[in-house]
């Protein structure tokens, strides 16, 4: 993985200096909120319901077993022994005392981590497929150009000022696994006949209030290229992005306004001055960076085949575990390890700091001591040795992290809510609870199969509720909270935005509601391998809005 | 006219606090001043943005609330939340939010 340089050093240290020197000034009067508010939040610094939180940027959602004692150290030191991980592979804290966010940031750089960029009308936490570099569908590693776009768009002098946020999702893969185009540009990697390699290049997609999907504008760009236009695209988008209406702010609206073709064209205009100029990628700068990511010398190791199967035929959870929460690494001796932060009637997304420290433990030991942070709230061991699953199935037991629920229903993207954050009208976590208790038992769970719920506590959409298979939105009626549901959503390589279904449910209801959706969907999938997604597609809305309010309707 | 408290959050740590009897930020919702008539909530009004300005709280509101049995609920489930804390079992060592008293 990247290793700061000497410039990486200082530069993030001299930012630690100066936000001290801002909280020091802010502390004794010097700096007024108004003042100051830009700047906390420049550095990750929000003020919600209850308390300060602090968003920690994990680049590409990769980190170490060091950076993640880390993580476990602040949570433990500095907050109430936990953290949540975010959508955009981040960490926050939710109770940390603005006089400790300096040494907070101190400690952060001792381990090559900060929490730049991770608010503001700026370029974000650039995000990558979690599976990167290990999975078998892979073209090539995406984190290298995420790590050229993370460096190129830190402080950037252009872009730090944009209409709105800015978000950047690469992928490797044809199964998209970075959410691509529900992005502000998605970034499709890929080879080209030659077996050359570029990008197809994906521009305005976006959730919140009004969900987008993102228009492709360049089928192949290539590698050399990305900055050049990037940087086209994002001056396009500063120069013409409204900045009189935040809600009309993010270049999505930009694109739907002014024409997928019409964008393109200006884009493309601007990328031709751009062209073969400073901005361009030499290839030694491409190979330098890839080299930090070269794949880790994994062994042969053979006898775990037989290995794991005596495992799976002696232990009914770990052959489930196996199962559900292994995938298939490009070395068929490894396999890629989800775990899970959604046990079952837990907090999605939210693990202590013993747990932290636990899996630091076992990617040191078993998994070539990488990490990473999936858009879905979980975490991946990504190269674990088959020979090596049951020893990292036992120790993730002992930790309460082995449930095995990797994409299945009880697997939620579920936003802090209003038991946290400051602008959302309705609870999240505690629904997802009530859905999981109520669909947590492992048979029932493998008979639904592959079925992604997410839910949001207002429009803002962190949630990611338009792309849930089933999407739950929290709105405040009438001072009660009250749950929207969409059915159709999906954010792989055929996204696509849910649909209403019909009027709302009050939060005692909504687990009702979900479990009807999911019985209509027993009753009418064509086999066991027909998924929800797929049922749905076929079928439409009808026999999920028949069975949600067909009584109702015909008591009316 | 509805009562109403007034809330905060403090500089140093953001934990939210309502103006106290005293005069002082206090953590607990219970100990917050009740203001019942205009005068007084230009008072509590008035405070909120001396204190603001003297940089010891931020984020400064009139919320309303009732008084049931002699408790103060805040009339928003937004605020009952924020005096409360959350509303499911979050950390080891702290406990949920009353659900009696962030129930609707």
């Amino acid at each position: 993985m990247y290793r700061y340089d000497e410039f990486d050093h200082a530069f993030v240290s001299s930012r630690v200096d100066q936000f001290r020197d801002q909280v020091a000034r802010r502390l004794s009067g010097e700096l007024a909120e108004d003042a100051f508010k830009p700047l906390r939040l420049m550095n990750g610094v929000y003020l919600q319901l209850h308390a300060y939180m602090l968003r920690v940027a994990i680049p590409y959602g990769t980190l170490n077993s060091r950076q993640m004692r880390m993580l476990a150290h602040i949570a433990r030191k500095y907050d109430r022994g936990y953290g949540h991980f975010t959508t955009r592979q981040n960490i926050q804290y939710n109770w940390p005392k603005l006089s400790d966010t300096p040494d907070i940031l101190s400690e952060l750089a001792s381990v090559e981590m900060h929490a730049l960029q991770t608010s503001g009308n700026c370029i974000r936490n650039v995000t990558a497929d979690h599976f990167a570099g290990a999975a078998a569908d892979e073209v090539a590693d995406p984190r290298p150009y995420a790590e050229i776009l993370r460096q190129w768009s830190s402080v950037h002098p252009e872009f730090s000022f944009l209409p709105r946020k800015f978000k950047i999702a690469v992928t490797g893969a044809e199964r998209d696994r970075a959410a691509i185009q529900v992005h502000d540009i998605g970034l499709h990697l890929k080879k080209n006949d030659k077996g050359e390699i570029g990008f197809a290049v994906y521009v305005g997609g976006g959730q919140g209030r009004t969900p987008m999907i993102a228009k492709k504008i360049r089928d192949f760009l290539p590698e050399q290229d990305l900055l050049s236009y990037t940087t086209a695209i994002l001056r396009v988008y500063n120069l013409h992005g409204r900045r009189d209406n935040k809600y009309k702010a993010r270049i999505k609206i930009l694109v739907h306004e002014t024409g997928t073709e019409e964008l393109a064209r200006q884009v493309e205009a601007e990328f031709a001055q751009l062209q073969g100029a400073e901005l361009k990628l030499p290839e030694a700068d491409i190979e330098a960076i890839s080299t930090y990511f070269a794949p880790p010398a994994l062994v042969a190791r053979p006898e775990g085949w037989a290995q794991l199967a005596g495992a799976k035929k002696a232990d009914a959870g770990f052959a489930r575990w196996v199962q559900q929460n292994v995938q298939p690494h490009k070395h068929p001796d490894y396999g890629m390890v989800t775990i899970s932060l959604k046990p079952i009637g837990g907090v999605p997304g939210d693990a202590t700091d013993v747990q932290m420290d636990a899996v630091a433990d076992i990617a040191q030991q078993y998994a070539q001591d990488e990490i990473r942070i999936t858009h879905e709230q979980n975490i991946v061991l990504p190269h674990v040795a088959l020979a090596d699953l049951e020893a990292v199935y036992k120790a993730l037991v002992a930790q309460g992290l082995a449930t095995a629920n990797a994409g299945l229903i009880t697997d939620m993207i579920v936003c802090p809510g209003l038991d946290y954050c400051a602008l959302a009208n309705a609870r999240s976590i505690p629904v997802a609870q009530a859905i999981s208790q109520r669909f947590g038992s492992a048979e029932r769970q493998a008979e639904i199969g592959e079925l992604k719920i997410k839910i949001s506590g207002c429009i803002n959409a962190c949630g990611h509720h338009h792309v849930g298979h089933i999407g739950l939105l929290g709105v405040e009626k009438k001072g009660a909270e009250l749950y929207q549901i969409t059915l159709g959503g999906s954010a792989d390589e055929h996204t696509s935005i849910g649909e209403i279904i019909g009027r709302g449910f009050e939060p005692e209801k909504v687990t009702d509601a979900v479990e009807k959706i999911v019985d209509t969907y027993l009753g009418l999938r064509l086999s066991k391998e027909e998924t929800f997604l797929q049922a749905y597609r076929r079928v439409g809305p009808q026999p999920f809005k028949d069975a949600l309010y067909g009584e109702a309707a015909q008591a009316a | 006219m509805a009562e109403k408290v007034l809330t905060a959050n403090r500089l140093t740590d953001g934990i939210a606090v309502w103006l106290d009897a005293s005069g002082a930020w206090n953590e607990a919702l219970q100990s917050a001043l009740v203001a019942r008539h205009a005068e007084a909530v230009a008072a509590l009004e008035e405070i909120g943005k001396r204190d603001f300005s003297a940089n010891l709280v931020v984020d400064v509101n009139v919320v309303d609330v009732e008084e049931v049995s002699g408790l103060i609920r805040p009339l928003r489930l937004r605020e009952r939340i924020r005096a409360a804390g959350p509303t499911m079992d979050y950390a080891p060592g702290y406990k949920p939010a009353d659900p009696a008293f962030i129930a609707a």
